[in-house]
């Protein structure tokens, strides 16, 4: 098939503003990804073309941008599944700051994310020889939030980060899910003392812009939920 | 810009954090990583991390051992192996009590399950009696390298440790036998930073990427081994490239050994479970070398499904395991059959072929990571590798699934503790003044060419050929012929002309020189493939079909040719220390 890519283009070095350039390719597979179609232009046409990626599968978070208006991976998402008779438009994540074309400033994101402690604190040693134990069931309540990949899709797709910079955002806060519900956790109330405040959780307006942008189709706000309801509780 | 640290550490998948992890906080140290840490290949592992834990059923490091040596096709160095096998279980253990978040048993033990080529004795007795398979792989779903990277990363937070995040190694500064650190590139800006270290640690990971079809991710370029072995160091046992049987057809992806182990079986074109003419007892469960040649063979005798892009596949199915069973724990997996080849899993068979996956070769290190100098076993003053870059060996000719990840945490944590007793005793040896020069070169160099060739045409030769004449089958004439063409490739590399002249995230940049490492770990896989004369483990010669242990119970030691030539090939003993080797039989 034949397409049409509109990319917003931006290099530090030459441009005062972003822009948008047209790339038509001809004789494309439907079965191709996204991704293979930005390698087809960066090999091909355009070296100076930039984006992140690695894995190639939806596994690393590298590749999260905005594609016909919607955060995905852009090697999770295949052309067969797209309208392409239409242009296919791609621009960077949202609300982050422009390094290059399709790569965005992530620093602010990370930092957020270590900003709820995102590690296990355990004030008891643990067993000499063998693991703590943990019932399957309380390991899978962990399972789905430990999927994220950290990709940005949701955080930046927020419209309450749009608004506050200062928000968390739905990544940091799931992370803050995935440990204050592990069971070997001891510090869930240091956490939740961290989000409980107005550019934390309470920020949250259940918008579900989260869910949909998720790659890895992490119910978000169930999790915010959960920490919501936790810290109602622990305050009555 | 000089800056120093007491270590520095390059790589930051599971072998690069773990051994951040283990440097005490009044070291300085520093790990470079060319993508955030999270990014790392280490996350992509789906299957597991064995141990003998025994939390299912009876097991034994020495049984874990025995199949390590012989899944190696005894190339692997026994010694190396015990000490690995005996310090899993606690490798295990101490990522439980980091966090990581690990399916559970009856009990809330670890779960463990099946893997291919770990087995026990049926009668403890009598380990070269008859075996059966043993569950030893502990996992999280499939996505246990994805958990076990997450939970190092965290620990790393947690412990305050200092990333250089998106900087780029460029050389590696080592004179006389004497490491004194590394040159990198600041991505974002293009500035060449000089880290002037007591000890450098190169955790780099592997080079699947010059193969065509692979697991690998894109930044599997093989730059610690072209940057060690432009340094005059050698590599070891680069012949020994591990094929995974089950990539998803055309694209490589992995479908893990997991889905076996929960009970998937192989079929060709008529149905057959044609395994069971290959390895009798443990059939889909064989190790991997033996099961891509199975594929490649029922391929050959016309009992492959010829796809639309004219190469062949054979089915792994899966559907008969039940939708709960699927969903439960294999989800990301089966994912991937969904989204990329539009295959419904639980309903029908999903088209696989054999993927570049593994080096078992590499810079070559003894159990505390120390690198080696040369075949005599010397080492270079503080420098020292782990993980998949590192060859130990314990990995020989041939990897069992889930040992890669216990190799990252076993030796990822020796070699922090070697490292922190380096820098305890040693003062930092000085730094050439012009130890950037050479890196800023080579960028001036490629900025400043005007040449025809492109890296991707360049890229895309090196792969297709090196996975037509360097693949699962090998035999003289093709092996020779892929000499030739690798000198051919290097010699044109030389008028490679980018497009992208810029400063900032530079990645046509980047790829021009990730090639030129790639063409690096062709040279020594090709040409120490070459000179081997048997097969061995996942090194398989049509015209040399047989194991020789008389004549290649050895390590290949590959040195890079300062006249430009073939690589000098040297020989190292492997040590045997209980097992004696015999015929692979599964
Ligand atoms: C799809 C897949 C599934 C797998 N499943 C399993 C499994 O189930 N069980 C198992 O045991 N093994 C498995 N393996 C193998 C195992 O995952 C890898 O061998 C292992 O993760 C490698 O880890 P590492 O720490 O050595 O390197 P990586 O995780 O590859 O990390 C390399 C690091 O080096 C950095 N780096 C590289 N070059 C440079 C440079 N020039 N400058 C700066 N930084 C650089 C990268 O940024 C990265 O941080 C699997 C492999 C694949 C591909
Ligand atoms: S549900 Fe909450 S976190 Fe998700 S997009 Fe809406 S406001 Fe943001
Ligand atoms: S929750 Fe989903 S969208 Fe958000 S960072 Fe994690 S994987 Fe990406
Ligand atoms: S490249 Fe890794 S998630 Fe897309």
């Amino acid at each position: 098939m034949d397409i049409t890519v509109k990319i917003l283009r931006y290099n530090p070095e030459k441009d005062t503003q972003p822009y948008f350039q047209d790339f038509k390719l001809q004789g494309i597979s439907g079965d191709w990804r996204l991704l293979d179609v930005l390698h087809e232009i960066k090999w091909k046409h355009d070296g100076t073309l930039t984006f992140r990626r690695s894995c190639a599968h939806g596994i690393c978070g590298s590749d999260g941008m905005k594609i016909n208006g919607k955060n995905r991976l852009a090697c999770s998402l295949l052309l067969k599944d797209m309208n392409t008779n239409k242009p296919i438009t791609i621009e960077p994540l949202p609300s982050l700051p422009i390094i290059k074309d399709l790569v965005v400033d992530m620093s602010s994101f990370f930092q957020k994310y270590e900003v709820i402690k995102p590690y296990l604190i355990n004030k008891t040693p643990p067993p000499a020889n063998s693991e703590r134990l943990q019932s399957n069931e309380d390991a899978e309540m962990l399972f789905e939030s430990a999927k994220c990949i950290l990709c940005a899709c949701c955080t930046t797709s927020c419209p309450s980060t749009w608004t506050n910079e200062n928000y968390l955002g739905p990544a940091a806060l799931l992370k803050a899910y995935r440990f204050a519900y592990d069971t070997r956790d001891d510090a869930a109330d240091e956490r939740l003392d961290i989000i409980d405040n107005p550019d934390g959780i309470w920020r949250c307006h259940t918008i579900f812009n989260c869910i949909e942008a998720c790659p890895k189709e992490i119910n978000i706000t169930w999790h915010i939920s959960q920490l919501k309801k936790r810290i109602s509780t622990k305050e009555a | 810009m000089v800056q120093n640290f007491d270590v520095v550490i390059i790589g930051a998948g599971g072998a690069g954090l773990r051994a951040a992890v283990e440097i005490p906080k009044e070291y300085s140290c520093a790990v470079l990583s060319k993508v955030f840490p999270p990014r790392s290949h280490t996350g992509t592992a789906q299957g597991g991390v064995c141990a003998a834990l025994a939390n299912m059923e009876d097991d034994s490091w020495e049984n874990h051992a025995y199949d390590t040596v012989k899944g190696s096709d005894y190339l692997g160095d026994q010694d190396c192996i015990e000490v690995m096998c005996k310090d899993a279980i606690r490798a295990i253990m101490e990522l439980e009590h980091m966090g990581m978040p690990f399916s559970r048993n009856e009990d809330g033990k670890i779960a463990q399950r099946f893997f291919g080529g770990h087995t026990r004795p049926v009668d403890p007795n009598e380990p070269n009696g008859k075996r059966v398979a043993v569950k030893r792989s502990c996992y999280s779903a499939d996505r246990t390298g994805h958990v076990m990277l997450h939970t190092l990363y965290e620990t790393c937070i947690k412990n305050q440790v200092n990333f250089f995040s998106e900087y780029f190694v460029t050389d590696l500064i080592v004179e006389d036998g004497v490491c004194k650190g590394v040159i990198a590139m600041d991505i974002a800006t293009s500035e060449i930073h000089t880290f002037h270290a007591k000890a450098v640690i190169f955790a780099t990971g592997g080079y699947g990427r010059v193969f065509r079809i692979t697991s690998n991710a894109h930044v599997g370029t093989g730059d610690g081994y072209a940057l060690c072995y432009n340094n005059g160091l050698p590599l070891e046992d680069m012949e020994f490239f591990q094929f995974h049987p089950t990539g998803l057809w055309k694209l490589g992806i992995l479908v893990s050994e997991a889905a076996r182990g929960e009970g998937g079986i192989l079929k060709n074109k008529d149905g057959e479970r044609f395994m069971a003419r290959y390895a009798p007892t443990v059939m889909d469960l064989a190790p991997r070398d033996m099961v891509s040649r199975a594929i490649i063979s029922e391929i050959r005798e016309g009992r492959g499904i010829r796809g639309s892009d004219g190469t062949d596949y054979v089915y792994l199915d899966v559907s008969h395991l039940g939708k709960e069973v699927i969903d439960d724990k294999l989800p990301e997996i089966t994912g991937f059959a969904r989204t990329y080849l539009g295959v419904e899993p639980t309903k029908e068979p999903i088209p696989i072929q054999p993927t570049a996956h593994y080096a078992m070769g590499g810079i070559p290190t003894n159990v505390n990571g120390e690198v080696l100098l040369n075949e005599k076993g010397d080492i270079v003053k503080g420098l020292y590798a782990a993980g998949e870059c590192a060859c130990v060996s314990v990995h020989g000719a041939n990897r069992l699934g889930t040992n890669s990840l216990l190799d990252l945490v076993v030796f990822g944590r020796r070699t922090g503790k070697a490292v922190t007793e380096f820098v305890k005793n040693n003062d930092y040896a000085p730094m050439p003044a012009d130890a950037a020069e050479k890196s800023k070169k080579i960028i001036n160099d490629i900025f400043n060419k005007s040449g025809s060739e492109k890296v991707v045409t360049l890229r895309t030769e090196l792969q297709d050929t090196m996975m037509v004449d360097c693949g699962v089958f090998r035999n003289e004439a093709d092996l020779k012929k892929m000499v030739e063409k690798v000198k051919e490739i290097k010699e044109r590399a030389k008028n490679i002309s980018i497009q992208d002249k810029g400063k900032v995230f530079n990645t046509d940049l980047m790829e021009a020189i990730e090639l030129d490492n790639l063409i690096v770990t062709a040279e020594a896989t090709v040409n120490s493939a070459y000179a081997r004369q048997e097969s061995r483990g996942a090194h398989t010669r049509e015209d040399f079909p047989k194991r020789d242990d008389v004549n290649w119970m050895k390590h290949t030691f590959a040195f890079k040719n300062p006249n430009g030539d073939e690589p000098i090939l040297k020989y190292k003993p492997v040590t045997l220390t209980r097992f004696t080797p015999m015929e692979r039989k599964y």
